[in-house]
């Protein structure tokens, strides 16, 4: 019980402290690959407007052009250590309720998107596996080759083409229902806009976890206790079941957790396609717009999404998984 | 990836044996790959033009890919976009594939170098690829050099942990002990012991960065932080589309992706059918 709770302690001493220095290497990249762009915030935000010389100069000071890098790092930290991410510039509201509110939108789409993913690329493993070499096993592994290698926003327009233009059964896009006041927008409403965003994510996250579940249970199907079981006369699903879904599931699981970053690469790209309300899209406007303090909060959440997910995996992997316990307590 | 592509073993290719139906897939993949690129670079121009008296055709036998709201035709467009796709998708792969040579053959230096490069490789995977990205396109104002070097800078990571694993096992045999033990350099045991074992895994690598390359650039410019608007590339060609999807001008996005799905798709056959022959033992699974 001892060393299990030194090695709980270590584990978390060191998690924090590669936290820290992640986040302290990442805002400094970003904010310098940024302050680099030959791209300039105030002409794209005035656009064709013409302005006086003055108001040029209070714009550019609003921006924040012509302070130097190392000094907008510095202000920036130190608002950020006392809780402050700054403000806006495009939505003009804090950073955090920026973040809150889109991230709540787009945890509710990765969210169900994972779900199904996890869900759906199980049990085709499963299924694959099981019929390894017949033409089940043939039809699962090539949608799953055609999956990889189907950019994600042109999925997303197909179906949206398919399921809102031509069958009308869903809306066009946005979060929620034009013209209706947000008290009197419905959880139905909401879910309505959420499901086709979620299919179109879901489905392209089912290809890796289908072919590594795949994978996996090929190799335990052909394990001495498979064999041994089957001299005893167990077959079939109850045998898969038994023997093949226990021991698939654990890897299966962490690997479905380790898949954050390209979860939140996809509901960029779909948020943006059906115009959903969430992260990806706050992401894609502060980037085209150069707002600097919300770039750098979504980057900040999103390499903390991405840790989360690794850490949840680690520790299934670490924690979790009797096996590797056991085999760290003999050694 | 360590599974074969499913092999077709019924129909027209049943009388080749394994070998040669892996050849046959590779030059029928490298043929088709090599005639968009050509026939996007020696694209006639005027195919490009636009002509307002052909405004958004329907596909037909005249334009196989429909017409744009420009009179454009499509399917010229799309390979335009496609030969676009495979240059920026081979610069960047390169680039990624130089990267990990370099940091794979630097973590065999030590191992101050060697957890200096598992650093750096958790570091580039714990930020979403597509993030960077548009990052690093910011940073250098977006075009094709800010994609092609952002695409490069973000696919090194999995290659390099490969070849760190492989270089560990290599480094374990006696010849490179007894290079070490007569005096030579950590860089002589690299370049001359290391490196040529690891060539095959490059070449691969490369082949199979590609298709993420090409997808990931396709992204970036359909999010607004690619090429140019002018360039007539698939990210383009598809965000333009958006705009008249609800006027039912479904052949604007179908075919463009299609065709990008069909490249992306032959580049992942021609790897993993190259794998098989620079790896007979994954050619039995």
């Amino acid at each position: 019980m001892k060393a299990e709770s030194k090695k709980l302690a270590i584990f978390t001493t060191k998690k924090i402290l590669k936290l820290i220095c992640l986040m302290a290497v990442v805002s400094i990249a970003s904010l310098w690959l940024v302050d680099q762009s030959p791209i300039d915030p105030v002409s794209i935000y005035i656009g064709a407007m013409s302005i006086t010389p003055e108001q040029k100069a209070i714009l550019e000071e609003y921006w924040g052009v012509n302070t130097p890098a190392h000094e907008k790092y510095l202000n920036w930290l130190g608002n950020v250590l006392k809780g402050d991410l700054g403000d806006s510039l495009i939505y003009r509201m804090p950073v955090s309720d920026v973040i809150k509110e889109r991230f709540t939108a787009s945890l509710a789409l990765m969210a169900s998107a994972w779900l199904l993913s996890g869900v759906l690329g199980f049990v085709l493993g499963i299924v694959a596996g099981m019929k390894n070499g017949t033409w089940v096993d043939k039809i699962i592994k090539t949608y799953c080759y055609i999956l990889l290698a189907t950019p994600t926003f042109w999925l997303a327009l197909v179906m949206m083409l398919v399921f809102s233009v031509h069958l009308g059964w869903f809306p066009v896009g946005l979060g929620v229902p034009i013209g209706v006041a947000a008290e009197e927008v419905t959880v139905l409403d909401r879910l309505k806009h959420l499901i086709l965003p979620a299919i179109a994510l879901g489905l392209l996250g089912v290809a890796p976890i289908a072919m590594f579940t795949r994978e996996k249970l090929i190799e335990v199907m052909s394990s001495d206790y498979v064999l041994f079981a089957k001299a005893r006369g167990e077959k079939g699903f109850g045998l898969v079941l038994r023997h093949g879904v226990r021991n698939v599931a654990l890897p299966a699981i962490t690997l479905q957790f380790l898949g954050f970053s390209e979860l939140f690469g996809g509901a960029l790209l779909v948020e943006q396609v059906f115009s959903y309300p969430g992260l990806g899209r706050a992401a894609v406007e502060a980037g085209i717009r150069s707002d600097v303090p919300l770039l750098l909060g979504i980057v900040l959440i999103s390499t903390l999404f991405v840790f989360v997910g690794n850490l949840i995996a680690d520790i299934i992997y670490q924690f979790v998984d009797p096996r590797i316990r056991q085999q760290e307590m003999e050694a | 990836m360590s599974t074969a592509f499913p092999m077709n073993n019924k129909g027209l290719l049943r009388p080749l044996n394994l070998r040669q139906r892996t050849i046959l897939l590779i030059i029928l993949m490298s043929l088709l790959v090599i005639t968009i690129l050509t026939s996007s670079l020696y694209m006639d121009s005027e195919l490009l033009s636009t002509n307002f008296g052909s405004k958004n055709l329907a596909p037909s036998l005249e334009h196989p890919f429909g017409t744009d709201w420009m009179g454009r035709d499509m399917l010229a467009r799309t390979l335009a976009g496609l030969g676009l796709s495979i240059m920026v998708g081979i610069f960047a792969s390169t680039i990624s594939t130089l990267i990990s040579v370099f940091l794979g053959l630097f973590s065999s230096m030590g191992k101050t170098a060697d957890s200096i490069v598992s650093w750096l490789v958790d570091l580039f995977l714990s930020i979403p690829h597509l993030l960077l990205i548009i990052l690093v396109s910011i940073g250098l104002g977006g075009g094709a050099t800010g994609v092609i070097i952002g695409v490069g800078l973000t696919h090194w990571a999995g290659l390099t942990r490969v070849v760190r694993a492989e270089i560990k096992q290599i480094k374990t045999q006696d010849y490179i002990h007894i290079s070490r033990n007569f005096g030579k350099s950590y860089v002589w045991v690299a370049r001359k012991h290391i490196l040529p074992h690891l060539i095959p895994k490059f070449m691969l690598g490369t082949i199979l960065i590609f298709p993420h390359a090409i997808l990931h650039e396709a992204s970036v410019t359909f999010l607004g932080f690619g090429l140019s608007p002018h360039e007539p590339a698939i990210g383009i060609i598809l965000s333009e589309s958006m705009k008249y999807l609800s006027a039912g001008y479904w052949w604007l996005a179908l075919f463009p992706g299609l065709s990008l799905l069909i490249v992306v798709l032959a580049v992942d056959i021609l790897g993993e059918n190259l794998g098989k022959l620079m790896d007979p033992k994954k050619a039995h699974e």
